[in-house]
Formats: structure tokens, C-alpha cells, sequence
């Protein structure tokens, strides 16, 4: 167990000290966000109508950037083949090292979320909902992403591959965050429904990806 | 047999089903081809495979 | 007990290109046939009371679809295959099936758009089913890519089978999430026809195409799975034609086998 904690300590801190990279997530978190209105014109109805969607776009987006990195360090200085051949299973080292990239770039990007919510003309209860689906979602996008980020780094491709790989499979993840902000929001739906789908999808890939980014890992490094 | 007012629909699907397909069926075939060549040609270079055999011969 | 040593004969690429090669021409055959018969009967089927002879569409649509499916179920068997049982024929399988799964899955998009189109009035509605498949598509792409990302094939089947699973567990999920989806924002869909309600009328056609289809896959997987099979003896044959080494039956037992052992092609 203390092998996992002292992982994700140095995750964090790697992944927080400078050239690590995490804050840019944010960063360009809140550039796609300031894009959009140049794109859909500075219509204040409708950015707060389209607010929501525009948040998990670029959530999504940001949190796939940075996930580029979750593997591609330590297999350039070596660490990930001590991580493999180490006694604690692969796959909760993956899990460590998933939950570590989402604590440095993932909360980051929901801390965010009320300040850009602002920029989109979004009330309380709508900032308030996204942030709250971005919280129950952006596991699922970093535990499923870290089986696309395992994949390109055992075949020393980042990158273009990554997104490729990733973004079809990220796509119920967004259905749901979306659905469920607008459903707190405006829609006639219960904010439940979605939200719980929302926490299974996140919960099923908590499972998944660990055990797929292991998989990969195993028998891609040799 | 007629087809109604949208014949075109129902005749370009087909067609293009039938594009497709013809397509795969001569790529696989071309492909073979090529790779007989590649096979019979290295062979021919004096490189022989460990168990003795032709490498073309499929049989 | 018959099974594993069916596979395991089949393991020996030689055997299998053996038995390739006496049976393709048969399957060719029989699916040429079974294609011509179910043409004949969607040709002769009647029109649909409510959709008149756009119904025809279905004939080739629904079994492109299925395949769209079954083949990415065919890519999972042979996934497993190479991650628990490391079985040097389900590389093969695996790569073989992606080039031809993909291209049926657009027949099955661009079929699909076009029988939409009468009805819909524009040629993309984001329908969930139509949808799916759009997304199964962007995922057969992306399993290309990852193919021909990396030059070395062993290395290659073992990423793309871990990413063959996981979408094969996710499939079912995205399905189920576009649906919901959908209903969401426009609850009436238009594809009526299909389902339990099917007329026997449409329904023999249908299964028969459904099955020349599917033999057409098969006869397809197999003769790509033999110029898989050749392409690797190319390249085994052009590493040794590198390294300088010729390989003679007494030397092959032991020393310098090294990369070249490993390879199906090689055997």
C-alpha cells in the first residue's frame, strides 16, 4: 500500500513542479473555451445555452492533451519498467498512476469550471451542475484515456494515435456529463438519471482501464 | 419489377454494394499475386527458408 | 477435447494454408450462389405497404450491418486468442479482419443514408442507430491506425487486441448511450421496419442474404489471412536475406534463429 501512496506522491509532484505540464491542462482549458465565442459570435443566450456543452468539450479535450504524458516520461527515464517489474501488481500501479494524473489535471479543470462559467454566462445552479458532472466524469475520461495513452507508448506513438484511439471511446462519458448538466438546468429530466449513468460509466472504467492499460503494458514492453 | 420514384436510391446502393465488394475481392487477389512474386523472387535470390521448403508453394 | 486439437493443428500456417487452399474455391462457390439466390428473391419481394420498394435497401443494409458487428466479434475471438493463448494464427485473423470489417461497416452507413434519404428527406439524420455505426466506423479506423503505426507485427497484434477488447466491451455501452441519447432529443424514429413485426416476405430474402453475406466475410478472411501469411514469410525471409544468413536444414536447430524464430512466417 505504501508503494501505491509513495506513486502517487511523486506523480503529483512531478506532475506539479515545473515542466510537468499539468496546468497547461488548465490553461488550455480555458483557451478553448475563450475560442468558442469568437466562433459561435458573443451572444449571450446563446453561449449560456450552448455553456455546458462548450465546458465538456473542452474538459474532454484538455484532459486528452495531458494524458499524453501519463506514460511517456517515465518510459523515456526508465522508471515504467521498474513500475512493471516491481512486486505490486501492474494494475494498481496503473490505477495509482491514474488517479495521481487526475488529482494534478483533472481537479484542476473542475476548480476552473465556475471562473469560465462566468465567461459563458452561466447561473449558479448550471456552473454548479457542470462542475459537479465534470467531477463524476473526468475519471472515466482519464482512466479510459490511460488505455489509449499504455497502448501509444508501448508502440512509441503519442499523440495523433492517442486521440484517435480515445475519443470514440469517450464518447458516452460526454453524452451523459452533458445530458445530466442540461438536465439541471433546463431540461425535463430528472438530474439523477443521467447522473447516476454518469457515476457507472466512471465507476465500470475505474475498472476497465487499469487492468487494460496493464494488459497492454505487459505485452507491449518487451 | 418496378422500383417507384426512388429507383435511383435503391439502384446506387446496390451498385455501390457491388463497387465495394468487387474492390476488396480484387485487392485480396492483387495482393496475393504480390506477395507470390515478392516470395518466388527472394527465392530465386539464393534465400531459402530453414525448413527447405518453397515458400510460395502453399499446398 | 476435438476442438483444442483442431486448433492447435490449425496453429502450423503451413496446414492452414493447405486447407485454405482446398476449400476457398468451394466457399467462393457457395457464396456466389447463395448471393444469386438472394438477389433473385429481394428482386422478387414485394413492396413494402409503407415504405413501396425503398424496402429493397434493407436486402443489402441489414446484413452489412450485422457484419459491421460480427466482425469485430471475429477480431475479439481472435484477440483473446492472442493475449491468452498467444496463438500465432489470431494475429493473422485479427489483422486480416479490420481492412474488410471496416469496409463493410461503411457499405452499411452509406446504405443506410441512402435508404434514409427517401424518407428522411436529407441524406444524414442523427438517428441512433445510423449514429452507432458511425461510431463503430471511427473505431475500425482507428484500429487501422494503430495497425499501421508500428512496423513490427507481433508488437502490433498484441496493442490492437487489448484495444479490440476494450472496444468489444464498449460497444454495447456506446450503443446504449446513443440510444438514450437519441430518445432525448427526437423520440419518433423513422426505421419502423425491422424487428419481430418483419413480414415473411422480407424475411427469407433477408436471412438468406444475411447468411451469403457472412460467407462472403468468411471467404474474404480467409484468403486475406493467406496474404497475411505470405507477407510475414516475405518479411522473415527479407530479414534473413539481410542479415546475410542462409538457413540449412542442419543449421537451423540453436544459433542464430534469434529474430526470425519468433515469426509465423518463418515456420
Amino acid at each position: 500500500m505504501s508503494a501505491l501512496a509513495a506513486l502517487i506522491r511523486r506523480d503529483i509532484r512531478i506532475a506539479l513542479r515545473v515542466g510537468g505540464g499539468a496546468l497547461i491542462g488548465v490553461l488550455f482549458f480555458l483557451t478553448v473555451t475563450v475560442l468558442m465565442p469568437f466562433a459561435v459570435g458573443p451572444d449571450l443566450a446563446l453561449l449560456s445555452r450552448l455553456g455546458p456543452a462548450i465546458l465538456w468539450l473542452g474538459a474532454l479535450l484538455a484532459s486528452l492533451l495531458t494524458l499524453d504524458r501519463l506514460f511517456t516520461a517515465d518510459h523515456e527515464d526508465g522508471s515504467l519498467d521498474l513500475i512493471v517489474m516491481s512486486r505490486t501488481p501492474l494494475e494498481l500501479a496503473c490505477a495509482a498512476k491514474a488517479l495521481a494524473h487526475w488529482i494534478a489535471a483533472g481537479l484542476p479543470l473542475i476548480i476552473a469550471t465556475p471562473v469560465l462559467g462566468l465567461l459563458l454566462n452561466l447561473d449558479g445552479t448550471a456552473t454548479l451542475a457542470v462542475a459537479a458532472t465534470l467531477l463524476a466524469g473526468t475519471p472515466a475520461l482519464t482512466f479510459t484515456g490511460m488505455i489509449g495513452a499504455a497502448l501509444a507508448v508501448t508502440l512509441h506513438r503519442g499523440g495523433l494515435l492517442l486521440a484517435v484511439l480515445v475519443l470514440p471511446l469517450s464518447i458516452p462519458v460526454l453524452i451523459f456529463g452533458v445530458a445530466a448538466s442540461q438536465a439541471a438546468i433546463s431540461g425535463p429530466l430528472p438530474f439523477g438519471t443521467p447522473f447516476s449513468i454518469l457515476c457507472a460509466l466512471s465507476l465500470a472504467s475505474l475498472v476497465i482501464g487499469p487492468f487494460a492499460a496493464a494488459a497492454s503494458l505487459r505485452h507491449g514492453l518487451d | 419489377m418496378s422500383l417507384g420514384p426512388y429507383a435511383s436510391f435503391i439502384v446506387m446502393s446496390y451498385v455501390l454494394v457491388a463497387a465495394v465488394v468487387l474492390l476488396l475481392i480484387v485487392w485480396i487477389i492483387a495482393d496475393y499475386r504480390r506477395q507470390q512474386a515478392r516470395l518466388k523472387e527472394i527465392e530465386a535470390s539464393g534465400v531459402t527458408r530453414r525448413s527447405g521448403r518453397s515458400a510460395a508453394d502453399i499446398r | 477435447m476435438k476442438l483444442t486439437e483442431t486448433l492447435t493443428d490449425l496453429a502450423n500456417p503451413t496446414r492452414f494454408l493447405a486447407l485454405t487452399a482446398r476449400i476457398l474455391p468451394w466457399l467462393a462457390g457457395l457464396t456466389a450462389i447463395l448471393l444469386a439466390i438472394g438477389l433473385y428473391q429481394s428482386a422478387m419481394a414485394p413492396d413494402d405497404y409503407q415504405q413501396g420498394a425503398t424496402v429493397k435497401i434493407m436486402f443489402i443494409h441489414v446484413p452489412n450491418a450485422w457484419l459491421a458487428m460480427f466482425v469485430w466479434g471475429v477480431m475479439s475471438v481472435a484477440a483473446l486468442g492472442t493475449l491468452v493463448w498467444r496463438h500465432p494464427l489470431a494475429d493473422v485473423a485479427a489483422k486480416a479482419a479490420a481492412p474488410i470489417g471496416a469496409a463493410f461497416t461503411f457499405l452499411a452507413l452509406v446504405t443506410g443514408s441512402l435508404w434514409g434519404r427517401p424518407m428522411w428527406g436529407t441524406y444524414w439524420e442523427w438517428d441512433a442507430r445510423l449514429t452507432s455505426v458511425l461510431i463503430l466506423f471511427l473505431m475500425y479506423l482507428g484500429l487501422m491506425a494503430l495497425w499501421r503505426a508500428v512496423e513490427d507485427p507481433s508488437r502490433a497484434a498484441r496493442a490492437a487486441a487489448v484495444l479490440t477488447l476494450v472496444g468489444a466491451i464498449n460497444i454495447p455501452i456506446i450503443k446504449f448511450s446513443v440510444d438514450w441519447w437519441n430518445t432525448l432529443h427526437q423520440p419518433a424514429s423513422v426505421f419502423r421496419a425491422g424487428g419481430p413485426t418483419l413480414d415473411k416476405a422480407f424475411l427469407w430474402p433477408l436471412l438468406v442474404m444475411a447468411i451469403a453475406f457472412s460467407l462472403l466475410f468468411i471467404t474474404l478472411h480467409l484468403a486475406a489471412m493467406r496474404n497475411e501469411i505470405l507477407r510475414r514469410r516475405v518479411r522473415s525471409l527479407q530479414m534473413m536475406q539481410a542479415s546475410r544468413v542462409t538457413f540449412t536444414n542442419e543449421a537451423s536447430s540453436g544459433s542464430g534463429a534469434g529474430n526470425a524464430s519468433n515469426e509465423i512466417g518463418a515456420a
